[in-house]
C-alpha cells in the first residue's frame, strides 16, 4: 500500500497567488515534497519584445506583473535610459519615485488581504481591496488607466501631474495612515496572528543570502537589502528613509517588514511631494518611435519592488528593435528554490499561508 | 523608527476594536444609480475625426497590438478624397486594443482620441471590432499634447548664403546638410508614404530617407534611381509637392524631404558604383528629340532596359530648361554633369548641336529608328502681344536666362521690370539682382516685378517669393501690363500697369478683368517677359504634323504610355497633359513613356516573329 499520495494545487485555486501549479506529495497532511509547476502564465513577452518597437514595448511590459505594473515600466525605461545615455528631468525623478511608492501601497495592500484570507480572515481582504481601490483612482487621474498605467516611458513620464492632484495623494496618505492603526489592531497587532504566524516557515540569515532571496524575505532575516538605498535610482537618493528589518526570519517577521514598508511609503510619497520640484519639463524628448534606434551595448537596471529586486537585462545591436530582454522577477528564487524547500515538512493547511508569506508572484516567473 | 516590540505578543481585545465598522457607511457605488466620475486623461474607446483624419496609417504601424487596419469608413460616414491624404480609417479591434494611447500620440493630424467611454457588451465577437466616429458621441479623454509628443515636430534648419552675401554672386544658395543634420532630419520621418502620392515620379520616400537615416548614401541613390534619373537635380530645384503632402504639414515643420535627395547624391562623387540593374541589349534602337529632364529620364530608363539610345540636341549643352534656364544659384554646372555622365555611362548617346529638321531630318528618324520620344518642351518664350514689346529691350526670360547661364551675358540695365509672377519670373529678378550687384555694386538699381495674381494666389513658390524679397526684389501684385512707355530717343522709359480686378473667371478659367481708370507707370529701362513657354513643332513634315493630335488646352494628346497618335513616336516633358511645368512631372512622364517606347518595341518585335 502506498503511504504517500499527490495532490495539485493550482491553476485555478485560491490558495494560489495567481496562475501557477504546486504539486505537492504528502504523507497524512505532511508535505514531504513540493515542485512548482509553472507555465500557465508564459506569454513569451521577452521573446516578443524583440520584434517590437522600443516604444511599442510600452503595452507589453506592465502586464508582467499585475499587482505592480509600475516598476516594470520603470526598470525597462532605465535600461533604455541607460543605453541611449539619457538623463530624465528631475521633476520626472519625483513623480517616478511617487508612482512606484504609490503602486508599492497599492501591491501590499493587495497581499495583505491575500494574506489574512490565507489564515481565515476576509475581513481584511475586503478593507484592502476598498482601499486599493482609491490609489487605483488616483493612478487613473494621473495616467488615464486603473491597472496597467503605460505612464512611465523611456526619457520620463508620459504626462504632467493633473491640476490639484498632489492635494488629492496626500488626503489619500493621511487617510491611510490613520487607516492603518484598525490594520494594525484587526490583525498585524492581533494574537491569534501572531501565534498562527510565528515560527512558520523560518528562513535563516544564512539560507537567504544562499537562496538568492530579496526583499522582504531577506529584510526579515535581518539584512537592510534595498536596491532604493543600495543603488539609488528616481528620486530616492534626495529622500531619507530608513529600510525595516527583523530578526526572526518566519512568516510573521515578513509580514511585519511589509507592515513597516507599506508605512515607509506613506511617508515617502509625502516627502517626494513636498520636494518635487513646482514646475519643470517631466520628459527629455526622445527619438522619432518609428527611427528609435538605441546605441549598442548591454544593461541592466533594477528598482526594488514588494517582492525584492526587480530588474530588466537589456542588450542592444544598434538598431530600432531590442536584441535581448531578460526579467529578473524576484519570485523566481523565492518559489523555485524557497517555497519548494520551505513546504517540506509543513502542514497541508499552511502551504498557501508560506506561499502567500513569501508572496510569490506567478507572471514574474513565466513572463 | 517603528516600533515592533508592540506587534511581539498581539492583543486579543483589540481586532474587537473592528467592531466599529459596522455603524459606518460603506464606501462602495452602486452603479449604475450612483456614476462614478471618468477622469480627464482616461484612456476608453477610440474617437476619430473622420473629416480630419488624413489615414495615413501610423496609428497602424504603431500599434503594439496590430489592433488597427485601414478600412473604408464610407458606410459609417462617407469621405471625400483630398489630395495628398488617403481614403482609409482606421478600424479597431477592442479584442486586441491595449488602451496603451501611442496612436493617439503619433496621429499627426489629432484627428485620434480616447474616450472616456469603456463599457460595451455583446454576445457577439464581431461586433467589438468598429471604426470610431464622432456619429458614436463619445465623451473625449486621453488626448495628444505639443508639449510631450514623440514625434519630432521641429524641421533641422538648412545653412544658407546670407542675403547680403548671396546676392553679389552665382553662388549656390543652399550649403546643404552636414552628415549629423541630415541624419536628425531624416530621424524625423515617419516612414507612411502620404509624400509618394504628391510626388509625380512616386519615388519610394520613405525607403530613401530611411536609407539615408542607416548611413546608407549609397542604398538611398539606388532607390531615387529606381523612379528618377536625376535625383541629384530633384535634390536642388524640385517644386517638392512630397513636402507639401508631407504628414508634419499639419503639426509642426514639413519633412524636407528634398534636401535630404541632395544629402545623398552630394555624398556620392558618381553614381557609377550605385548598382543599377540593366537588361541585356534588345537590338532596337530609340531617338529623343530634346535632352531635358524628360528626353533624358525616358533616355535613362529605355538604356537601363537594354535598348539603344540617341539624344538629339539643338543647343551645345545637354539639359534643356535644366542646363540653360535655371540659374547657377540654384543648380550649379558640376551637378548636371554628374547626372548626365551617370545617364551617358548607361550607353545613352548624345548628340549636342544637332538641330532635327536642319542636321537630321524627323522623317528619316522614323525610318532609322523603332521609336522615336519627343522631348523637345516649351523652348520658345511665350508673348503677351504687349504694345512695344518689339523693341530690343523687351526680352523674352527663357532667353534672357540662356544668355545669362550658357553665354555668359554680364551687361544689365540699372532698373529692371520683369512681367510673371511664376518661379520663372522669380529666377529671373532674383539673376538681375547679381548682375546689377556685379555691374554697379547694387548702387541706384531697381528690380522690380508685376504679375496679375495677387499674394495669395501667385504661382511662385513661397521659398521662391522670400528668398526674392530678401534679396531686394520689389513686387508689385494684382498689376496687369498695359504698354511700354517710350522716351522722345525711342529709350523705354517705363511700363503702364493697370490695376487687376480678378484674375479668373467662376468657372475658373485665366480671364483677367481690369480696373481700367486705375493706371501707374513703373519705372525702368529694361523689361524681361516671364509669362509662359511655348513649344515650335516646324521641324515636322506638314504631312506628318498633320497626324499629330492635340487637346482642347494645346498639349499633345498621348495614351497613359505616353503614345501619340503616330504611332511610334512618343511625347512627354511639358508638351503632354500630364505636365505640371516642372521638372519632376516630366521626369515622370518621361520614365511612363519608357515603359510604353519599351512595350511598344516588344509588341513589333513579337509581330516580326
Amino acid at each position: 500500500m502506498n503511504k504517500s499520495y499527490e495532490l495539485f494545487i493550482g491553476p485555478n485555486h485560491p490558495g494560489i497567488p495567481g496562475n501557477f501549479s504546486l504539486h505537492l506529495e504528502l504523507e497524512g497532511d505532511t508535505i514531504v515534497s513540493a515542485k512548482g509547476d509553472p507555465g500557465y502564465l508564459h506569454r513569451a513577452f521577452e521573446k516578443l519584445m524583440e520584434y517590437r518597437l522600443y516604444i511599442q514595448n510600452l503595452a507589453l511590459i506592465p502586464r508582467i506583473c499585475v499587482p505592480e505594473p509600475d516598476i516594470n515600466e520603470t526598470a525597462y525605461s532605465m535600461a533604455v535610459e541607460d543605453l541611449m545615455g539619457v538623463e530624465i528631468p528631475e521633476r520626472a525623478k519625483y513623480i517616478r519615485t511617487i508612482v512606484l511608492e504609490l503602486a508599492r501601497v497599492t501591491a501590499y495592500l493587495l497581499w495583505m488581504g491575500g494574506y489574512a484570507g490565507s489564515l481565515g480572515l476576509y475581513t481584511l481582504g475586503q478593507w484592502a481591496t476598498g482601499d486599493r481601490d482609491y490609489a487605483i483612482d488616483l493612478f487613473s487621474e494621473l495616467t488615464g488607466a486603473r491597472v496597467y498605467h503605460m505612464y512611465v516611458w523611456p526619457g520620463g513620464v508620459r504626462r504632467d501631474l493633473p491640476q490639484g492632484w498632489t492635494d488629492e495623494l496626500l488626503s489619500y496618505v493621511k487617510y491611510m495612515k490613520d487607516k492603518l492603526i484598525d490594520y494594525d489592531n484587526l490583525f498585524f497587532k492581533n494574537a491569534m496572528f501572531a501565534h498562527r504566524a510565528k515560527g512558520v516557515a523560518k528562513v535563516t540569515k544564512e539560507q537567504a543570502l544562499e537562496w538568492g532571496a530579496t526583499g522582504p524575505i531577506l529584510k526579515a532575516t535581518g539584512v537592510a537589502q534595498d536596491v532604493r538605498k543600495d543603488d539609488p535610482y528616481a528620486a530616492y537618493p534626495y529622500l531619507d528613509f530608513e529600510i525595516p528589518t527583523m530578526e526572526e526570519g518566519d512568516s510573521w517577521a515578513r509580514a511585519i517588514v511589509r507592515r513597516f514598508e507599506l508605512e515607509t511609503s506613506l511617508n515617502l510619497i509625502e516627502q517626494a511631494v513636498k520636494k518635487m520640484p513646482k514646475s519643470g519639463p517631466v520628459w527629455t524628448k526622445m527619438p522619432n518611435p518609428f527611427k528609435w534606434y538605441v546605441p549598442e551595448g548591454e544593461t541592466y537596471a533594477k528598482v526594488e519592488s514588494t517582492r525584492g529586486e526587480h530588474g530588466f537585462y537589456m542588450v542592444s545591436d544598434g538598431t530600432g528593435r531590442p536584441y535581448r530582454v531578460s526579467v529578473r522577477g524576484a519570485s523566481m528564487p523565492h518559489m523555485f528554490t524557497i517555497a519548494e524547500k520551505l513546504l517540506v515538512g509543513s502542514r497541508l493547511a499552511d502551504a498557501s499561508h508560506i506561499l502567500l508569506s513569501l508572496d510569490i508572484c506567478p507572471p514574474e516567473i513565466d513572463r | 523608527m517603528m516600533d515592533k516590540k508592540e506587534y511581539e505578543n498581539g492583543s486579543l481585545l483589540k481586532p474587537l476594536s473592528s467592531v466599529k465598522y459596522l455603524f459606518k457607511k460603506p464606501h462602495t457605488l452602486q452603479y449604475p444609480k450612483e456614476e462614478k466620475p471618468v477622469p480627464e486623461r482616461y484612456r476608453g474607446f477610440h474617437i476619430n475625426d473622420i473629416d480630419k483624419c488624413i489615414g495615413c496609417g501610423n496609428c497602424r504601424d504603431i500599434c503594439p497590438c496590430a489592433a488597427i487596419t485601414m478600412v473604408d469608413p464610407s458606410p459609417i460616414h462617407p469621405v471625400e478624397v483630398k489630395e495628398g491624404t488617403n481614403p482609409l480609417r482606421p478600424q479597431i479591434d477592442y479584442g486586441r486594443c491595449s488602451y496603451c494611447g501611442l496612436c493617439v500620440e503619433v496621429c499627426p493630424t489629432g484627428s485620434l482620441q480616447l474616450s472616456k467611454d469603456l463599457i460595451y457588451t455583446s454576445t457577439d465577437g464581431d461586433a467589438f471590432v468598429w471604426i470610431p466616429a464622432k456619429e458614436q458621441n463619445r465623451e473625449p479623454g486621453f488626448t495628444q499634447t505639443d508639449e510631450i509628443t514623440p514625434l519630432m515636430l521641429e524641421k533641422v534648419e538648412m545653412p544658407e548664403l546670407e542675403p547680403d552675401v548671396r546676392k553679389k554672386t552665382f553662388e549656390e544658395i543652399i550649403l546643404g546638410f552636414n552628415e549629423e543634420q541630415a541624419r536628425k532630419e531624416a530621424m524625423r520621418c515617419l516612414g507612411c508614404g502620404v509624400c509618394m502620392q504628391g510626388c509625380p515620379a512616386h519615388m519610394k520616400i520613405p525607403e530613401y530617407i530611411q536609407a539615408i537615416f542607416d548611413g546608407d548614401n549609397k542604398l538611398s541613390v539606388k532607390y531615387m534611381l529606381e523612379d528618377n534619373a536625376l535625383p541629384g537635380i530633384c535634390g536642388r530645384i524640385c517644386t517638392h509637392n512630397c513636402q507639401d503632402d508631407c504628414v508634419y504639414n499639419y503639426r509642426g515643420d514639413a519633412l524636407q524631404i528634398m534636401w535630404l535627395k541632395r544629402f545623398a547624391t552630394d555624398q556620392l562623387e558618381t553614381y557609377k558604383d550605385v548598382e543599377v540593374e540593366k537588361m541585356p541589349p534588345t537590338g532596337k534602337k530609340v531617338a529623343i528629340i530634346g535632352s531635358g529632364p524628360s528626353g533624358l529620364s525616358a533616355a535613362y530608363y529605355l538604356a537601363t532596359m537594354g535598348h539603344s539610345v540617341t539624344i538629339f540636341e539643338k543647343r551645345p549643352r545637354a539639359g534643356g530648361a535644366l542646363g540653360l534656364g535655371i540659374p547657377l544659384y540654384r543648380l550649379p554646372i558640376y551637378e548636371l554633369d554628374k547626372e548626365i555622365n551617370h545617364i551617358k555611362s548607361m550607353g545613352v548617346e548624345i548628340k549636342l548641336n544637332t538641330e532635327v529638321g536642319k542636321d537630321v531630318k524627323f522623317e528619316d528618324l522614323l525610318k532609322d529608328y523603332d521609336a522615336v520620344y519627343l522631348g523637345i518642351g516649351l523652348s520658345y518664350g511665350r508673348s503677351i502681344h504687349l504694345k512695344g514689346e518689339e523693341h530690343p529691350d523687351v526680352i523674352q526670360a527663357i532667353d534672357f536666362l540662356r544668355q545669362v547661364k550658357v553665354e555668359g551675358r554680364r551687361n544689365i540695365a540699372k532698373r529692371v521690370i520683369v512681367i510673371g509672377g511664376g518661379n520663372v519670373a522669380m529666377d529671373v529678378a532674383r539673376t538681375v539682382v547679381r548682375l546689377q550687384h556685379i555691374s554697379y555694386g547694387g548702387v541706384d538699381t531697381m528690380v522690380q516685378t508685376v504679375s496679375l495674381e495677387d499674394w495669395d494666389i501667385m504661382p511662385a513658390s513661397k521659398e521662391e517669393i522670400e528668398g526674392a524679397l530678401e534679396e531686394g526684389v520689389i513686387f508689385n501684385p494684382g498689376w496687369g501690363p498695359k504698354q511700354v512707355i517710350f522716351d522722345e530717343n525711342g529709350k523705354i522709359k517705363g511700363l503702364e500697369v493697370v490695376k487687376v480686378k480678378s484674375v479668373f473667371d467662376e468657372n475658373h478659367r485665366f480671364h483677367p478683368t481690369f480696373f481700367e481708370d486705375q493706371v501707374k507707370v513703373l519705372e525702368g529701362e529694361f523689361i524681361i517677359e516671364a509669362v509662359g513657354q511655348m513649344y515650335d513643332f516646324s521641324f515636322i513634315p506638314k504631312e506628318i504634323f498633320e497626324k499629330l493630335k492635340f487637346t482642347p488646352r494645346r498639349r499633345v494628346q498621348v495614351d497613359e504610355y505616353g503614345e501619340t497618335t503616330i504611332p511610334g513616336v512618343f511625347a512627354g516633358g511639358d508638351l503632354v497633359p500630364t505636365s505640371k511645368g516642372n521638372a519632376i512631372s516630366a521626369i515622370a512622364n518621361g520614365h511612363r513613356a519608357a515603359i510604353g517606347i519599351d512595350r511598344y518595341l516588344q509588341e513589333k518585335s513579337r509581330r516580326e516573329k
